[in-house]
């Protein structure tokens, strides 16, 4: 790989100080998506602040009203927490089908949500749940949060510390994974709580996750796979790539929105 | 030049690094242990997995730096002397490999499935975890027979990988 200075902070404040100091300065979390993307020349940071010495931005804290994940909680440690299994298992379920074994093995739920992938999975829990994503600076909620294709909320110097997903009545996420790369071809993440419906996409959209507001009233009314069978989300805005046309895609959130609601507890 | 401290199969190394220097490079070029691969380097083919403290993770796609205080196993690492950890000998006895490019990475994700899922692993289990191991010559079939009969062969008495570790 080509040079840069790479730096290794004790806290969040001396990191927030190195990224405001670097020309193109960049958190390293498990590095499963930014270290590809630098091989590429996708990313190419003249700074990598690696957070892994980090004190207390790992670990999940769960109440009877919201499970909390530090930033640098791993995927194979949110799939495998009895807590998470508890109260969301969907969350657990969706953190399972991440990548492989060693991906999850380094990959961290704060990485997956700062890279806003169009096809990542936490997106979709995080708009599907009503999320609050807490940083350094303040807490944002997921409809705040995500801006578009790699697009975030986040300024240069933020850092993610944690993510609060508030605990619901049921939840389902379905994914229709990509066989090469296993990302969500389309994922749909479906959530039922005091608060109301939420049905969230990823995978699909031309401008990242989004909400199926018609799905969400539908269901809201009558909590069933057949209350959205009549639904057709349109084509326009869609992905469209060798994986899949984009009326492939819009049908495919039909079937698994279906299949979530479903599956849902 | 930083300088990382690693423990690698079990002996300590201090090596003045690059901080570019991905973990395969490290093991590869400095220590000289070539038995992990690199067969693509874009993180999708689980050649270069090895065990970083104990959890199987992909070598390319994890700076050295990264390793600092960690304890490594490779490839190397697994078998005892003159005798092969049971998870090799079940590769060897049941035509697990054909040119062997990826078997180091199989193996060290087989012997850490072991370590999450016990001894008892059913095909469908074995696939699903393979996920990230891509071998272009065998055609999976005895790799998956290699990795369920070299589970058990790890719980009836083999040396495990953890004790290596
Ligand atoms: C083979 C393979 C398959 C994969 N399959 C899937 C899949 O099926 N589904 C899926 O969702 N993902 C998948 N991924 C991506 C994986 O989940 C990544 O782990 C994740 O997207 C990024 O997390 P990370 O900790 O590795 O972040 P890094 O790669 O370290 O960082 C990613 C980005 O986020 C920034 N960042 C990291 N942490 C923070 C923080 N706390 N605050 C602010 N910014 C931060 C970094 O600066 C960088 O820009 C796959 C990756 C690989 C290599
Ligand atoms: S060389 Fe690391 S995954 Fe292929
Ligand atoms: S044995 Fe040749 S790549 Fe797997």
């Amino acid at each position: 790989m080509y040079a840069f200075t790479y730096e290794r902070p004790k806290n969040v404040d001396e990191a927030v100080k190195l990224l405001k100091k670097a020309k193109d300065g960049k958190i390293l979390a498990g590095g499963q998506t930014l270290l590809p993307a630098m091989k590429l020349r996708l990313a190419s940071p003249d700074t990598i602040v690696d957070l892994s010495r980090v004190k207390g931005l790992s670990g999940i804290k769960a109440s009877s009203k919201a499970v909390t994940i530090g930033a640098l909680t791993k995927h194979i440690e949110v799939m495998g927490s009895a807590e998470v299994q508890k109260s969301i298992p969907a969350l657990a379920h969706l953190a399972s089908l991440i990548g492989d074994p060693a991906v999850r093995n380094r990959g961290t739920i704060g990485g997956s949500l700062a890279n806003n992938d169009p096809s990542a999975d936490y997106p979709a829990a995080a708009l599907g749940l009503g999320a609050t994503i807490k940083t350094n600076k303040r807490e944002l909620p997921a409809d705040k949060f995500f801006k578009g294709l790699f697009e975030t909320a986040l300024a240069g110097d933020e850092i993610i510390e944690s993510v609060s997903f508030p605990v619901p009545e049921k939840a389902g996420y379905e994914k229709f994974p990509n066989p090469a790369s296993r990302f969500a071809l389309v994922g749909v993440f479906v959530s039922k709580s005091k608060d109301g419906v939420r049905v969230a996409v990823t995978g699909a959209g031309e401008g990242g996750v989004f909400r199926v507001k018609e799905m969400e009233t539908a269901l809201a009314k009558d909590f069933s796979a057949k209350a959205i069978e009549g639904i057709k989300v349109p084509a326009k805005n869609m992905i469209a790539d060798i994986h899949g046309t984009a009326e492939y895609r819009a049908h495919l959130i039909g079937v698994m929105a279906r299949r979530a609601v479903a599956a849902a507890k | 030049m930083p300088t990382v401290t690693v423990t690698v199969n079990g002996k300590s190394h201090a090596v003045d690094v690059a901080p570019e220097t991905l973990l395969v490079e490290l093991l590869r070029e400095k220590l000289r242990l070539t038995g992990t691969h690199v067969g693509c380097d874009t993180s999708q083919c689980g050649a270069c997995v090895v065990h970083v403290d104990g959890a199987a993770v992909k070598s390319c796609t994890m700076l050295a730096m990264s390793a600092d205080g960690a304890s490594v196993t490779t490839i190397e690492g697994l078998a005892n002397g003159g005798s092969l950890h049971p998870m090799q000998e079940a590769f060897r006895e049941h035509h697990g490999l054909q040119c062997g490019f990826c078997t180091p990475g199989m193996i060290m994700s087989a012997v850490d499935i072991v370590n999450r899922k016990g001894s008892e692993l059913d095909e469908q289990t074995i696939r699903e975890e393979l996920e990230g191991n891509i071998c272009r010559c065998t055609g999976y079939h005895n790799i998956v027979k290699a990795v369920g009969a070299g589970a058990k062969a790890m719980k009836g008495g083999g040396k495990s990988a953890r004790a290596a570790e």
